[in-house]
């Protein structure tokens, strides 16, 4: 059938499947919008091309499909960037498309023109410039397939204007076959038999999960692996989910700010089986500290992750699933009675905890009731900082796809559009997004979104007024000068000021008026008698919804690991 | 330690500024790169030459082979091969002084190329240190200039690349 690029790509669009499209309309994507408003698939218009591709990769994250983004050239594609690179770190599975000038004009500093292809690629799996209508179908089909196979990541599809409006014939291919891309899904048969025979021979093992359990859907087989082995598992920030918060095995996270009981497993330990992670700097703390008497079986569908940071013994390459399958059968019960003990002695005398010593609410005792109120049945997403961490400490999250935060990047701003994609993969579950005051701002604009999408999201501000985190480390390694980390700051303020008290002036924005001027409901929460109270509104409330708690104000991270210490040299406030 | 890979790629524009792009970002430290098209148009070949060690060639051809348009490695490191480079060296050379430089251009078996009042181009296939050996022997003369292709490498016998060698990671 002979038809239009941009009809093509959106034909395309329905062959894989989409039912939601995040974008923002412009020049030279405008015959694409076109099209695509004739057809039966979802369009949320976000409010920055930032918001659509976080949007596009909070819905991915939550629903396990390929997330699209679509911008038009120029500050359109460049707008892209922070949310490609966020899901590139990641691993996130995503289709983004942008227009271009026409081919002609490619090169001559044309109006809205930028090489969105040289930008984006070291921060995508793989990048296409289209020239020829011709190649749309398959450009698309191996789009998707890339995107969400292997591992996982964004793929570009770069439209020039005159491409996308000459005609050409629509044949959509059946399969792919691109020679250089051939991932690796079953492990070695070999490499496993090996790994089962290290894990047979431990005596001191822990498990150690990431986001690739999500990925690949490990998480039945890593729980019935450990629960049949009977060996603790401590997860990644990215693998919240992917073994339950709530069982005896589980350990807690490990890392910088990882627990007590899973800092001193890894450090222990004679054997990390590693599944789906890796080694990320913010879980080793100094490498030449970690694990120092381990052995370690990795277990990745990406080689590159094998031996980079940390040297591996066993190492598997494949997919988890598949692989854990394989390990399963061959899995028994270990005799680690007294190392489990040990452990979780450790557990228990070492729980993340914090001291309710004031008459402010603490931002930790916020994300405990909202664990509580929902059941922990919701899909919490964060932005970056102290919300995060306190996010991941007082919520147990016993499914995957239920925590979705920028781990890699650590990008400010990513929470609430992904709640926004995590809702509108989701419409009836209930979706927090857990904010610190500073994060909410980077991308506040996507209140619009919500609210003409009528999507009840609830946004959970810890306002303590500071860039927490930043201040948490100006606090400990830079003699508590709080050098443009304070949100309130004006001219009238001391030059220097470390000591926020009741002199402060007014912060801003004022939350509850802002929410209301976008339509959405807006609650000022300032004692802990009321935050029961307000988060149960937000849960039964079909609106969107901004609750504010006024938090105290120079509350801590804890435990945390120095950056440069080994992960076994904790302060626990 | 140097490591000389030999990378097919898909033939498409700005492949190399992939490669090239992927390598610096990573901090990786390339001595040399060479390109071109192969017996199959669709496919171009890039030898580089590498320096780090077991470690760090091991990332870089893991990292190159991640990438969707590098279809296959081959570490010419590990299996006997011909290496060659090309280098055209442009020395000052007066009248006068034009039979040393004769004498120095047929001991290394090179060939004059170009021949002007003051100046001679030399041109010089070979190994790397046959070329870095007759840099050296002109350096008294004054080099003007230097161009070289970067070391290409084929292998031995009846070996090729697509098939010896590194397999796929």
């Amino acid at each position: 059938m002979r038809m239009p690029g941009a009809k093509m790509v959106v034909e395309a669009l329905k062959r894989e499947g989409v039912e939601v499209v995040f974008g923002y309309p412009g020049g030279t994507i405008m015959p694409f919008f076109d099209f695509l408003h004739r057809e039966d698939i979802r369009m949320i218009l976000n409010r920055h091309e930032q918001g659509a591709v976080h949007a596009a990769d909070g819905y991915a994250r939550a629903s396990g499909r390929v997330g699209v983004a679509v911008s038009t050239s120029g500050p359109g594609a460049t707008n892209l960037v922070t949310g490609i690179a966020t899901a590139n770190m990641d691993s996130i599975p995503l289709v983004l498309i942008t227009g271009q000038v026409p081919v002609d004009m490619i090169g001559n500093d044309a109006f809205q023109e930028a090489d969105i292809i040289g930008i984006s690629r070291p921060i995508t799996k793989h990048s296409y410039l289209v020239l020829d209508v011709e190649d749309i179908p398959r450009i698309v089909k191996e789009a998707f397939h890339i995107a969400r196979t292997g591992r996982p990541g964004p793929v570009l599809i770069d439209l020039p204007k005159d491409v996308s409006v000459a005609e050409g014939d629509f044949t959509y291919p059946e399969e792919v076959n691109i020679r250089g891309y051939k991932p690796i899904l079953n492990g070695n048969s070999q490499a496993i038999k090996r790994a089962m025979d290290f894990v047979r021979r431990s005596k001191k093992p822990v498990i150690y999960a990431g986001g690739g359990i999500i990925t690949s859907e490990a998480s039945a087989e890593l729980t019935a692996f450990a629960r049949k082995t009977g060996i603790p598992v401590t997860l990644t920030l990215m693998g919240l989910g992917a073994f339950p918060g709530t069982d005896p095995l589980f350990l807690g996270m490990l890392g910088m700010h990882g627990t007590v009981a899973a800092n001193q497993a890894v450090s222990e330990c004679d054997l990390i089986i590693a599944v789906g992670a890796r080694f990320d700097d913010r879980v080793t703390g100094r490498v030449s500290k970690f694990a120092t008497k381990a052995k370690v079986v990795h277990v990745d569908i990406d080689p590159v992750v094998i031996s980079k940071n940390v040297l591996v013994d066993v190492p598997v390459v494949g997919d988890a699933r598949e692989v854990l399958q394989e390990m399963l059968k061959l899995a028994e019960p270990l005799p680690i009675d007294s190392w489990r003990e040990e452990l979780m002695a450790w557990k228990r005398e070492n729980p993340l905890t914090y001291r309710q010593d004031c008459p402010v609410i603490k931002p930790q005792y916020v994300v405990e009731k909202i664990y509580e109120l929902t059941g922990g049945d919701a899909i919490i997403t964060t932005e970056v900082g102290q919300n995060q961490m306190w996010a991941a400490h007082y919520f147990l999250y016993d499914h995957p796809r239920t925590f979705l935060s920028s781990g890699g990047l650590g990008t400010m701003g990513y929470g609430f559009p992904a709640a926004i994609g995590a809702q509108v993969a989701f419409p009836d579950r209930v979706v927090f997004d857990i904010a610190g005051d500073g994060s909410i701002q980077m991308k506040i604009q996507e209140l619009a979104t919500a609210v003409l999408n009528e999507l009840p999201v609830n946004i959970a501000i810890l306002n303590n007024g500071y860039l927490g985190m930043v201040r948490q480390w100006q606090e400990f390694f830079f003699d508590k000068a709080y050098a443009f980390s304070c949100l309130g700051q004006r001219p009238s303020c001391p030059r220097h000021c470390n000591n926020p008290n009741g002199e402060c002036p007014p912060y801003v924005p004022d939350f509850v008026k802002l929410a209301e001027a976008y339509g959405a409901m807006g609650i000022r929460v300032e004692h802990p008698e009321d935050v029961e109270g307000a988060i149960r509104e937000a849960i039964q409330s079909p609106r969107t919804v901004i609750l504010e708690f006024l938090v105290t104000r120079e509350e801590n991270v804890f435990p945390m690991v120095q950056p440069g210490a080994g992960i076994n040299e904790i302060m626990i406030g | 330690m140097d490591y000389t890979l030999s990378v097919l790629v898909e033939n498409h524009p700005g492949v190399l500024a992939q490669i090239s792009g992927l390598l610096s970002g990573r901090g990786f430290n390339i001595r040399s790169i060479a390109a071109g098209e192969t017996e199959d148009s669709t496919i171009t070949r890039i030898i580089m030459v590498v320096a780090g060690d077991d470690r760090v060639i091991d990332q870089v051809k893991k990292q190159l082979d991640r990438l969707v348009v590098v279809i296959r490695i081959t570490d010419l490191s590990e299996i006997p091969s011909v290496d060659r480079e090309l280098a055209l060296v442009k020395v000052s050379s007066t009248i006068s002084r034009r039979a040393e430089v004769f004498q120095i251009v047929d001991v290394f078996r090179a060939k004059i190329v170009d021949i002007a009042h003051k100046s001679l181009t030399i041109e010089v296939t070979g190994v790397s240190e046959k070329v870095e050996a007759l840099i050296e022997m002109l350096t008294p003369f004054g080099i003007k200039e230097i161009v070289r292709t970067g070391k290409i490498s084929i292998a031995r016998g009846e070996a090729v690349a697509e098939k010896g060698g590194e397999s796929r990671a």
